[in-house]
């Protein structure tokens, strides 16, 4: 659907949602952040892939955990980086958003990594920059957090192989989830043999089927048999608009407990994508327990980042792996 | 004062007087038909259009169109937007109570009415507030507002949300047999939505407006235009249910008639794509099946108008994310030619077409518009039936370019516009020129 993000030769050109990307556009994103994986472990850390390259990180909307990782992910391939962080408000208008942006890409900026609040931001962004100015999605409203899904399934992958004979469950906050609907996207494209929704019907979107995915509102049975639980955050302000009843009533029915994750396969695999809210999607026992995979998610995070700014900026993903080999050697 | 014409070999479509032929049409130096089929005695015209191949129609009557002024001035002016109009055949229409200031005072509508009298292009007649400031507290001057040249009131896309205002104003709109106008929307059910809670929504993540927000208020306001026996129109539907609701209120004789703009008649939810803000509208646009239903509502005569719901923006108005992004259609342009689609389409005739955009919408004003029997104001829209044309910006007269329709192709187009015998239009180009 998204031609967007694609240039005329069907090369990526921003990146913007997981909807609309191939299979093997995905496999190769998830290769090449295998190859620098590594890069984080030596001591100097650092590939000279996008040297003199800008990077700029226009966060309209508070980010710690996410901002930090392209900023690392982006340093590592030696870009130089600036970190901008807008506060915004429902009143800011979309004029002030595209000013906003064309004043930095007066300053020759050649990568935007974007966070705003409302679903479509990087959309608008991406149709009104220069052709040779390309953006990363960092989470749009409730649209898309493309980076995040990749780094899910490059977490998935590691510890699972193959995708195809893989159950998920995708538990909690679906309504509101830029990060629900990217992980849908890409699981699906990586033809998993089953995805379930597992929340109250205040927290599904009306028509949720239609994304590819089977609803539960009973958590026990949504987990029943599944390879990989992923858990979504709850934000605070949704115990003001009469989307659950309380806190307690919450962790009792979709809180994962070590109880509940029994259901699962034993041997599966939990993430999150955070910050996390102890107590109230999720138990410490659970969180910190031998199943979760919950910090290796993070460092993965730079890894894969790393792999989308190489993919975006730097040529093919292989141009790419082909430059840090010669760098290497 | 004008000048005699005469309109000569067009097929005259004259839907409220049955008629449907080859006619040549005569009108007076008044401004008036003075003659079908024939001249009347003495008639000297001193302007003859060959209208041969062309459709000869009463002009068009629009319910609803936003001219931005007073108070808008940066989307577009009364000057502009009546150019505009005229340009799409449109001759008479309703502008809207929420200018700023808004139309709840006997001045305010003197003042537009004025004001569009001395461009002389299409006629304007104001909608005026149903609650002052249309805040839905308190209850407009509406006999005041009658007599002076308001032809309905409502309280625009503001919602009366106190449910005894609202029994209150229908009431009083009763008591002097005026007609009401209502965007049924329940605004807790709307919230921040800005489109159709269904497929679409879901995929993009953005806030949604559920089909009960329409059936909801539509039930409500129902029930007291049964108890208050006001002479009620509902614009705009956009839900199927909607439509079963107001043609089961029809067949227990409530006065109720309803109206659907010329894009919910051919887009879904599905033309949002990847958030094309042009498609942000108010109502939002629905899934295909509610489209259909629509389709079905004009046909079986539930819904008896189409019109344009022309809401003219600058172009930064829809430079936002989806969201934040104004909502609305500049519309005046694509009236016809979205209508002359569905006569393609096979879904109406072109009589039918034409009685939709003309004599229907004036008979719920209570207007004699729309119609060219002898002695009618010479209100007449001629167009090729045939020929074809892509809209584009700079074909565009009004002043926003809003529309998702750019770039399309349509059959049938405006040549020539009288109001009230006056040539206001003319078409640079003939066909195929």
């Amino acid at each position: 659907m998204t031609q967007l993000q694609f240039d005329e030769n069907g090369k990526l050109k921003h990146f913007l949602t997981i909807e609309g990307l191939s299979r093997r556009t995905i496999l190769q994103i998830l290769d090449t952040a295998k190859s620098f994986i590594s890069v984080g472990q030596r001591e100097i850390k650092k590939v000279p892939l996008l040297r003199g390259r800008t990077v700029v990180n226009l966060f309209f909307e508070a980010s710690t955990r996410t901002r930090t990782t392209f900023e690392i992910a982006a340093k590592r391939l030696s870009a130089d980086v600036i970190n901008l962080n807008i506060a915004t408000s429902s009143t800011n208008k979309g004029e002030t958003l595209l000013d906003t942006v064309r004043n930095l890409e007066a300053m020759h900026t050649d990568l935007f990594v974007v966070r705003h609040n409302r679903s479509g931001a990087a959309h608008l962004i991406a149709a009104h920059v220069p052709p040779h100015v390309h953006i990363i999605n960092a989470g749009d409203g409730s649209h898309a957090h493309p980076t995040q899904a990749m780094l899910d399934m490059f977490t998935i992958r590691e510890h699972k192989g193959d995708f195809e004979p893989l159950k998920v469950a995708i538990v909690g906050d679906i309504l509101h989830s830029r990060v629900a609907r990217s992980q849908i996207h890409a699981l699906r494209t990586l033809g998993v043999a089953e995805i379930r929704v597992v929340a109250p019907r205040t927290l599904l979107p009306t028509g949720v089927e239609s994304l590819g995915v089977v609803p539960y509102y009973d958590m026990r049975a949504g987990l029943e048999g599944v390879d990989v639980v992923m858990m979504l955050r709850l934000q605070r302000e949704r115990m003001t608009g009469a989307l659950i009843p309380s806190p307690q009533e919450y962790f009792n029915l979709y809180g994962l407990t070590p109880d509940k994750l029994r259901y699962a396969k034993p041997d599966a695999i939990v993430l999150h994508p955070g910050p996390m809210n102890r107590g109230l999607e999720i138990d410490s026992a659970v969180a910190d327990g031998p199943q979760s995979v919950i910090l290796p998610q993070v460092t993965n995070g730079i890894a894969v980042r790393m792999a989308i700014m190489a993919l975006i900026l730097g040529g093919s993903a292989d141009n790419a792996r082909g430059r840090r080999a010669e760098d290497a050697a | 004062m004008s000048s005699a014409i005469a309109v000569k070999g067009g097929r005259l479509i004259d839907p409220a007087n049955g008629v449907d032929g080859e006619h040549d049409l005569y009108i007076d130096a008044d401004g008036f038909v003075a003659g079908i089929g024939q001249a009347p005695a003495g008639f000297v015209a001193e302007r003859t259009i060959d209208a041969t191949g062309l459709v000869v129609c009463p002009g068009l009557v629009d319910l609803r169109a936003r001219l931005r002024e007073p108070g808008l001035e940066h989307k577009a002016t009364l000057e502009s937007e009546l150019k505009a109009a005229v340009a799409g055949g449109i001759t008479t229409l309703c502008c809207p109570p929420d200018t700023r200031p808004v139309i709840d005072t006997p001045a305010m509508a003197q003042m537009i009415q004025s004001r569009a009298w001395r461009f002389g292009y299409a006629f304007v007649h104001p909608l005026g507030a149903l609650t002052r400031d249309l805040e839905g507290k308190q209850l407009t001057d509406m006999e005041a507002l009658d007599e002076a040249g308001c032809v309905a009131f409502t309280n625009a896309l503001a919602p009366v949300i106190d449910t005894l205002v609202m029994r209150r104003a229908m009431e009083y709109a009763a008591t002097f047999d005026l007609v009401v106008f209502l965007h049924s929307e329940d605004p807790w059910l709307r919230a921040n939505g800005c489109c159709h809670e269904g497929e679409v929504a879901a995929r993009l993540g953005l806030p949604a407006i559920p089909e009960a927000a329409e059936t909801v208020a539509v039930a409500r306001d129902l029930a007291l235009i049964d108890q208050t026996g006001v002479r009620a129109h509902f614009c705009g539907l956009s839900t199927a249910r909607a439509v079963e609701m107001i043609a089961e209120a029809q067949r227990r004789g409530l006065p109720v008639t309803a109206d659907v703009t010329a894009h919910h008649l051919h887009l879904t939810e599905d033309d949002i794509g990847d958030f094309n803000t042009q498609c942000h509208v108010q109502p939002p646009l629905r899934s295909r099946r509610d489209r259909e239903a629509l389709r079905r509502g004009l046909v079986g005569g539930v819904i008896g108008a189409i019109c344009s719901d022309h809401q003219p923006h600058e172009p930064d108005a829809k430079l936002a994310p989806f969201s934040e992004s104004e909502p609305g259609i500049s519309g005046l342009e694509t009236l016809l030619p979205l209508t002359l689609r569905l006569v393609h389409e096979g879904l109406l005739t072109l009589p039918e077409a034409i009685a939709l955009l003309t004599h229907k919408p004036a008979d719920i004003l209570g207007l004699e518009s729309g119609r060219l029997n002898v002695g009618a104001t010479a209100d007449v829209c001629i167009f090729d039936p045939a020929e074809r044309w892509r809209l584009t910006e700079d074909r565009l007269v009004s002043r926003g370019h809003n529309t998702p329709f750019l770039g399309a192709e349509f059959q049938g187009r405006v040549r020539y516009t009288l109001v009230g015998g006056r040539l206001v239009y003319e078409a640079d180009v003939p066909a195929g020129g």
